[in-house]
């Protein structure tokens, strides 16, 4: 098969474009669109919500995390960095001995991954923590 | 055991500088593993009559790793291996083959067999060669059970060697290196000091003259195969001592032997006994 | 439904009441996130479990939504109050439309 270079090039772009997953963006919402389906909008305060994750995780597979914000209905949990921000939203119901959890996520790479809480008032908690990602040995 | 013991020279400030601000991958420094809160590892240990004038202590590969790889390994409902321990399970109680045998037939329960995972690879008098874990369970299968047996590297076959590997956890290795095997051995211990590929690597090159440096960003271990097989985060699977072995001959670009080959075997007999005196752990928990 | 699933709980056996107890839960599940390819290039279609349900006597303790970014093999911990003796059900709920479930016995004092 003959390519022009401008059709390899068209080709690459298009390659790349699947790999790094933006059409899926055109279906998935994108970071903010996220947190505003979450929120409405609302301004989140960044008191009253912990997240634990690791500021270096061996492998972006397989990320431990732990959320906890007392007293919360709900905790959405994002990846900034991922090609679907979604990661998980723990609804907490009346027999919840804590409003928090843990759980294990995947990471495409370094990014921060972000918690935001709903309380029963309507108010919002954000927390933000970056997690780098190790780049493996020889066999990456 | 002190960090800097690990590191020489030049080494300890390149290690520094890439390590700035990270604590998780500190080796050593008091740290234990006691799995389920019972069963005591040793992690750490004076290396093996023949291997010390190369290396004074052997460390399971476990030391090098994060503080929340380690926690995964350190309890049985957080350790994912553990999954196809129990698929091991069911497979040992299940009849295969055309004798109407389950492997409890013979063996009652997998306890029973505590002891193989420690001891092997090991010489077999009948067959006249050294056995690994993998060609016994093909032996019972073809020989006893009148069974298909497993794949060597196959998703059962793992299963299985989990299963067998999970019984004897916390009993030291102790492969027998002399007698009738120790010609094998020898073929070992040759090929694990023969450069490989492109990049001439020997396993020694890596694991013993570099075990607690960088590569890229990674720790390289001893590469100890105690804790085999092995739930890899990031294959999110078990991952066996010949898949291992191959993936590592693999990464020198070089041509590599095929899993449940006499060199690999060969070759996990001599690794095996670099390890002997650190506990069995396998399923064990590693990036 | 994916193959091999096995779901595993862990709940104390007994505990006072009015409690928080400790519950964790692991399923094998590959969670296929929809963004890999296969050898020829073709995308392998999204296999997750997309909810979970952790109830405690009929009442709700965790209600989860999971995303792709969830690892293989979902893991949850989290804390339940128990004010009697009684059943944990949990739930999981798989893309292709199976339900896996077990239940834990707790015994309150």
């Amino acid at each position: 098969m003959d390519l022009s270079r401008r059709q390899f090039v068209g080709t690459g772009l298009v390659a790349a474009a699947a790999f790094f997953g933006l059409p899926s963006i055109v279906s998935a919402a994108t970071l903010e669109e996220a947190i505003a389906a979450f929120t409405g909008g609302a301004e989140a305060g960044s008191d009253g919500i912990t997240l634990i994750a690791p500021e270096i995780a061996e492998n972006g597979n397989t990320v431990p995390i732990e959320v906890d914000a007392p007293g919360a209905e709900a905790i959405m949990v994002l990846a900034a960095g991922n090609p679907n921000p979604d990661v998980c939203t723990f609804n907490f119901g009346p027999l919840a001995g804590r409003q928090g959890c843990a759980t294990r996520i995947r990471l495409a790479g370094e990014q921060d991954v972000i918690a935001i809480a709903r309380m029963p008032d309507g108010t919002f908690k954000q927390a933000r923590q970056n997690v780098r990602v190790t780049i493996g040995g020889c066999g990456g | 055991m002190r960090k800097t013991s690990l590191f020489g020279g030049a080494a300890v400030a390149a290690v520094a500088i890439a390590l700035a601000g990270a604590t998780s991958a500190d080796i050593g420094d008091d740290e234990e593993l006691i799995v389920n809160g019972e069963i005591e590892m040793i992690i750490e240990t004076a290396a093996p009559e023949h291997l010390q004038d190369r290396l004074s202590t052997i460390y399971s590969g476990w030391v090098f790793r994060s503080d929340e790889t380690q926690a995964m390994q350190a309890d049985d409902f957080d350790n994912p291996g553990m999954i196809f321990v129990d698929q091991g399970l069911e497979a040992f109680e299940t009849v295969m083959g055309t004798e109407g045998q389950s492997c409890a037939s013979c063996h009652e329960n997998a306890e029973s067999l505590s002891e193989v995972r420690s001891t092997y690879p090991k010489w077999d008098e009948e067959r006249g060669l050294v056995q690994t874990v993998e060609m016994q369970i093909i032996e019972c299968q073809t020989e006893r059970m009148g069974a298909e047996p497993y794949g060597y590297d196959s998703q059962d076959m793992r299963n299985m060697t989990a299963l067998i590997s999970s019984v004897g956890r916390g009993i030291p290795v102790n492969v027998a290196i002399d007698g009738p095997a120790q010609e094998t051995w020898e073929q070992g211990r040759e090929i694990y000091y023969t450069r490989f590929g492109q990049l001439e690597l020997s396993c020694a090159n890596c694991h013993e003259d570099n075990y607690g440096n960088l590569i890229r960003a990674d720790h390289l271990s001893q590469g100890q195969i105690n804790g085999f097989p092995t739930y890899r985060l990031r294959n999110a699977g078990l991952v066996s001592i010949h898949n291992r072995f191959r993936g590592c001959i693999r990464d020198t670009r070089g041509e590599t032997f095929s899993v449940g080959s006499p060199e690999f075997v060969a070759l996990e007999l001599y690794v095996a006994s670099r390890g002997n005196g650190l506990t069995v752990e396998g399923p064990s928990v590693r990036n | 439904m994916a193959d091999n699933v096995t779901p595993r709980v862990r709940v104390p056996r007994d505990a006072s009441a009015g409690d928080s107890v400790s519950v964790r839960t692991l399923i094998s599940h590959p969670m296929e996130s929809g963004q890999r390819r296969d050898g020829d290039g073709n995308l392998i279609p999204r296999s997750i479990i997309n909810r979970f349900t952790c109830d405690f006597n009929g009442q709700n303790v965790i209600d989860v939504t999971l995303e792709p970014a969830i690892s293989t093999n979902p893991y949850f911990q989290f804390d339940a109050t128990v004010p009697e003796s009684g059943t944990f059900q949990f739930t999981w709920y798989d893309d292709d439309g199976s339900v896996y479930e077990e239940t834990a016995e707790i015994t309150v004092t």
